[in-house]
């Protein structure tokens, strides 16, 4: 029973992280139909500029985790949005599959780019193909539960759950609540008649990606706090890749669905690793089949045909 | 002259849909476009609101060229277009489709009076403003349409086929609703393949035939052209 509780609470820590990426794959997804591939990389990219501000921030704030965690926002949303004008734009009206094609060489380009060792202004920027110890934001403390179950939770854990929480929460209300989100809604659903009603396309396309990379920016701090390093300029791979499989899981475009997705394949893979720990990557894996087979659409998704 | 079409030619990829179209409305005015399926009138409105471009010729409104302007600045400048086929946003409930029409609204502080107007039009609207507006029935979606475009507040509203699929009680009650749109004095553009309905509220009418401009001339007019008569009003 411990032994259950301890694996579940291990996949919602994993889920919440899963969630704050694929949201970002599910929103672009839904107002622009294009798996942006880079996304992963947006998320390492934030894990990184933890790295890098956590010690800044520490010195000039006192505290490091929510300065470091906005900032980080902040920089990643930059990023989205630098990258929609320059990749993404001037394809908007050619094939999807050119688009695609972009998202991969996007995402080939920041993995490398930021594997270089490279001096700019005099400032030694080295992501590189190393592992780094990544700064401890908060002290990690074992929180102490009643009872003989053997539960081992952290505070680590608590700020993920939390963290995520809280963003989503602020998500929904976003999108549903305030006029730009329903505008994104809108333009999701019929992008000529949102025009018609006054709503200037490339405003919303461009919000939704400031948004989506600051949840996954979010979800980069999350992560090296939790794990307590960075591998790589690789890292965003393997979370991005489950994180997309669980917004399609979700049903990809569907808000809710890859926030439940991102929980089942967070849970999923925390069991099957506790088997073995090579079996949580084939879990994603096994999951991916399974829907495509089952469901295509998602577990919340609709099926709708193609507009012509 | 509130609108005036010089010479439009629209393309579908290699298509010709419009060919050399010119008319004009002038402001209170009904003008109504009738003609065939696949005529270009939905094409004639596409292009006015700037959802399509014209490769030649040109779209004026109250004076300043608007040929190449995006849709939603032209929907910021006063034209409301209320598409064809209704074109209500289904994942929307009915008051977030209202809210969404604001978009294009400048001073806020009109959605208030405006909605109540939107509401005393359709009654329907305010019962179900909370329900997703998918679930409406046909002619539900169409009052929605209709009110989304008068909470732009906008003077000039076009109508892309506004009876299509309406029962013949509903079909009356949009067209009654559009007279009193008219008589709130805003200028209206209808589109119609129900001629006869389209003529009977218009002041002036234009018929397209394959992409062109073949008559035009005042409702009454056309009600008793021959050729009209035969070709649309059934005999």
């Amino acid at each position: 029973m411990g032994q259950f509780l301890q694996q579940l609470i291990n996949g919602i820590q994993i889920g919440s992280i899963y969630a704050l990426i694929a949201l970002g794959y599910t929103m672009v997804y839904g107002i622009v139909r294009l798996i942006n591939f880079a996304h992963a990389d947006i998320f390492m990219f934030g894990a990184y500029m933890g790295f890098f501000l956590a010690p800044v921030m520490a010195k000039v704030f006192g505290g490091a985790f929510i300065p470091t965690i906005i900032a980080a926002m902040l920089i990643t949303g930059l990023l989205g949005f630098i990258m929609e004008k320059l990749a993404y734009r001037p394809l908007r009206y050619k094939s999807r599959l050119s688009a695609l094609i972009t998202a991969l060489g996007v995402s080939i380009f920041l993995e490398n780019f930021c594997a270089m060792d490279f001096v700019l202004f005099g400032v030694h920027f080295v992501f590189g193909p190393t592992y780094r110890k990544f700064p401890d934001l908060i002290v990690a403390k074992n929180i102490p539960i009643p009872g003989n179950l053997g539960l081992n939770i952290s505070n680590v854990l608590l700020l993920d759950v939390g963290v995520s929480v809280i963003l989503m929460v602020l998500l929904f209300w976003f999108v549903n609540k305030t006029l730009i989100g329903k505008q994104m809604r809108a333009v999701a659903f019929d992008k000529p008649t949102a025009s018609l009603m006054g709503i200037n396309i490339d405003v919303v396309i461009s919000t939704a990606f400031i948004v989506g990379p600051a949840l996954a920016g979010a979800g980069g701090i999350l992560y090296g706090t939790t794990y307590g390093m960075l591998a790589s300029p690789f890292l965003g791979i393997w979370p991005g890749l489950k994180a997309f499989i669980a917004a399609v899981l979700g049903g990809i475009g569907n808000i809710p669905g890859a926030v439940l997705g991102a929980y089942i394949m967070g849970i999923s893979e925390a069991f099957a690793t506790s088997v073995n720990s090579n079996l949580g990557y084939g879990m994603a894996f096994a999951i991916l089949i399974g829907i495509l087979l089952i469901r295509p659409s998602g577990l919340l998704g609709k099926f709708m045909p193609e507009k012509v | 002259m509130l609108l005036e079409v010089r010479n439009i030619d629209v393309f579908y990829g290699s298509i010709r849909a419009l060919k050399n179209v010119s008319f004009n409305v002038e402001k209170g005015e009904i003008v109504s476009i009738i003609g065939a399926n696949g005529a270009g009138k939905s094409t004639t409105l596409r292009a006015i609101s700037g959802i399509l471009r014209a490769t030649s010729g040109s779209i004026i409104y109250n004076g300043h060229d608007i040929t190449h302007t995006p849709p939603h600045l032209i929907a910021r400048m006063g034209i409301s277009q209320v598409p064809e086929g209704r074109g209500i946003f289904g994942n929307l409930t009915v008051q977030e489709n209202l809210d969404v029409a604001l978009s294009s609204v400048k001073d806020k502080k009109t959605a208030g009076p405006n909605q109540d107007k939107v509401f005393s039009l359709f009654p329907r609207l305010k019962e179900r403003r909370r329900q997703i507006s998918g679930t409406l029935s046909g002619g539900e979606q169409q009052m929605l349409a209709v009110g989304r475009g008068l909470m732009q507040n906008n003077p000039f509203m076009l109508l892309d086929e506004p009876s299509m699929g309406l029962s013949p009680v509903l079909t009356e009650e949009i067209f009654g609703v559009i007279v009193e749109i008219n008589r709130l004095g805003k200028t209206v553009l209808l589109v119609e393949q129900n001629a006869f309905k389209a003529l009977s509220i218009a002041n002036r009418g234009y018929v397209l035939e394959t992409g062109s401009v073949v008559l035009a001339g005042t409702a009454a007019e056309l009600r008793d052209n021959p050729d009209v008569k035969k070709a649309y009003l059934g005999g």
